[in-house]
């Protein structure tokens, strides 16, 4: 092995990234729980009402991590899937099914926040709106992913055939989302803008990346915690593994 | 190459005449399915004309999708889908060819099936057929993307159902613009966007999705 | 601001502890759910481990 440069590969390993993932945790873990509170005090104590929406609005500092986060995890839930595919690296396949829960959560969550908003706002639960009917979509291609992935027995074979459906997906995600765009422009009677929201106070805009940031370290957290459970299923037949845990034993 | 393809094609479509039961299955689900749906709502010509274009589209949907498993299932179980993998011709080609018959046999009967069900609701003239041109448009796209499903859930058991939670979702934007278009022509909006929309999309199937079965094909049979 | 003013957010509290409610559920769930796999799987191991254990005495 040459000395010269990092060989990241060296982290693609399992054996390697075990650990390592073990000690990133609580790190994340910690920034997660402390970026939480100071977005909830922000969001909360600092950020005025709106004066069209009153209280209603703060909802949105969970709905659009929320949101923001279902779309990223997907596309970095490809990304990995596809790395699997192309390098056949482990890691990052496990990585791939460690990041779909927490995808789907974040969907659920968008979802679920938004008809809590829409409800006093639009007096609707659900409106077949551009942006709510791609997250319920989205939500659609997480549960084929993961139930692609449980149905395979081989996890190798689970791995490989779910990370193509990722690609499949995220490459007809443009394409879903303009033809949903599309059929809501022509169907104007659904349509309600969001985007003439008032400007937002700078203290409403620090509450939301505030919280943004806290989801951020919250999935990382919680992803890591899930590929570490992943890693130990599909290599507890290796020497390694054995080894690592009379390690953390000690 | 064309040879391979060519006798690809006829091989499919000659097993296909021997089982012509299961051809008639998919089309009698589709009238079946599509005549539910006045029974469901009523029989107000007025509301059934609105509502045709998105019926016939999601039974022509949910058709083409039941008869999914048989694109790959009987040479999988039969273990000619192995020797398939093996022969010198590119893979992808080979499942284009199959597609290509499979939709011989269960989109295109669809298609000419389509404008019967439309006078039942009411379509007619230029509605009527421009239904028919989106069927002819879409119906090969959505069996193009569902081989993907097929190819990925080969072999496993459920597979049937587990083929509709992968595929459905990946069938909206063709569901939009057939169903649209439609839409669009009767409200003197015309339908030519949505059929070149339509058109591109079934362009960009046919590129992509015989390598993404290809792939998923060696992946399932690994 | 009262306290009580505060989780009545104005008339929707209903709405936004709801949002926040489930949100903070859903988390804990998964993370309870995370820890659990993990239970499993270490609890599988140390089964292996042990058995392994034993044959490399038998063998001894």
């Amino acid at each position: 092995m040459s000395t010269t440069g990092i060989n990241w590969f060296k982290y693609s390993s399992p054996a390697t990234f075990y650990p390592l993932a073990g000690r990133m945790i609580p790190w994340f873990a910690g920034l997660a729980a402390v970026a939480t509170v100071a977005g909830l005090y922000l969001g909360f104590f600092v950020a005025p009402p709106d004066y069209q929406q009153g209280d209603a609005y703060r909802i949105m500092f969970i709905h659009v991590p929320a949101a923001w986060m279902s779309m990223f995890i997907y596309v970095v839930m490809a990304g990995y899937a596809a790395l699997g595919l192309i390098f056949n690296t482990r890691l990052s396949a496990m990585m791939a099914s460690a990041l779909a829960p927490t995808g789907a959560l974040f969907t659920f969550l968008a979802l679920w926040t938004g008809a809590l908003w829409g409800k006093p706002m639009w007096g609707t639960w659900w409106v077949w709106d551009a942006r709510l009917t791609s997250e319920l979509i989205l939500l659609f291609l997480y549960i084929g992913y993961m139930s692609l992935e449980a149905a395979i027995d081989d996890p190798r074979r689970a791995s490989r055939a779910s990370g193509l459906l990722a690609i499949v997906g995220v490459v007809n995600v443009p394409i879903i989302y303009y033809s949903v765009e599309w059929w809501n422009t022509l169907h104007q009677g659904a349509s309600i803008s969001f985007d003439k929201a008032p400007t937002m106070a700078d203290s409403m805009l620090a509450a939301l990346l505030v919280m943004t940031f806290a989801c951020w370290m919250y999935a990382i957290a919680v992803v890591l915690a899930r590929v570490r459970c992943i890693i130990l299923e599909r290599e507890r037949h290796s020497e390694w593994v054995l080894e690592v845990l009379e390690e953390e034993r000690r | 190459m064309w040879a391979a393809l060519r006798s690809m094609v006829m091989r499919d479509l000659t097993l296909a005449v021997r089982r012509v039961a299961d051809v008639l299955t998919t089309l009698f689900f589709f009238v079946i399915v599509v005549s539910l749906f006045p029974l469901g709502v009523g029989p107000e010509m007025e509301t059934l004309r609105v509502i045709a274009p998105g019926v016939v589209w999601v039974a022509a949907i949910l058709a083409s999708m039941l008869a999914l498993g048989r694109l790959f299932g009987n040479d999988y179980s039969d273990g000619t889908l192995e020797q398939i993998l093996l022969a010198p011709q590119p893979l992808s080609l080979l499942v284009a060819a199959k597609v290509l018959a499979h939709w011989l046999v269960t989109g295109l009967p669809l298609v000419l099936m389509a404008p019967l069900l439309g006078l039942q609701f009411g379509l007619e003239g230029e509605a009527l057929w421009t239904l028919w041109w989106t069927l002819l448009l879409g119906t090969p796209a959505i069996s193009l993307i569902g081989a993907v499903g097929a190819a990925l859930t080969l072999g496993l058991r459920g597979g049937s159902v587990l083929v509709s939670l992968l595929v459905l979702p990946l069938y909206i934007p063709v569901l939009i613009f057939g169903a649209g278009a439609v839409e669009a022509q009767v409200s003197g909006l015309g339908a030519t966007a949505h059929l070149s929309l339509l058109g591109a999309i079934a362009v960009l199937a046919l590129c992509f999705a015989p390598l993404a079965a290809a792939a998923a094909l060696r992946i399932s049979l690994d | 601001m009262s306290w009580s003013e505060f989780w009545a957010m104005g008339g929707y509290g209903a709405y936004v502890w709801g949002s926040y409610g489930v949100a903070l559920l859903l988390m804990l769930m998964e993370v309870w759910r995370v820890r659990q796999r993990r239970r499993t799987i270490l609890h599988r191991l140390g089964r292996i481990q042990r058995r392994s254990g034993r044959r490399v005495e038998h063998e001894a």
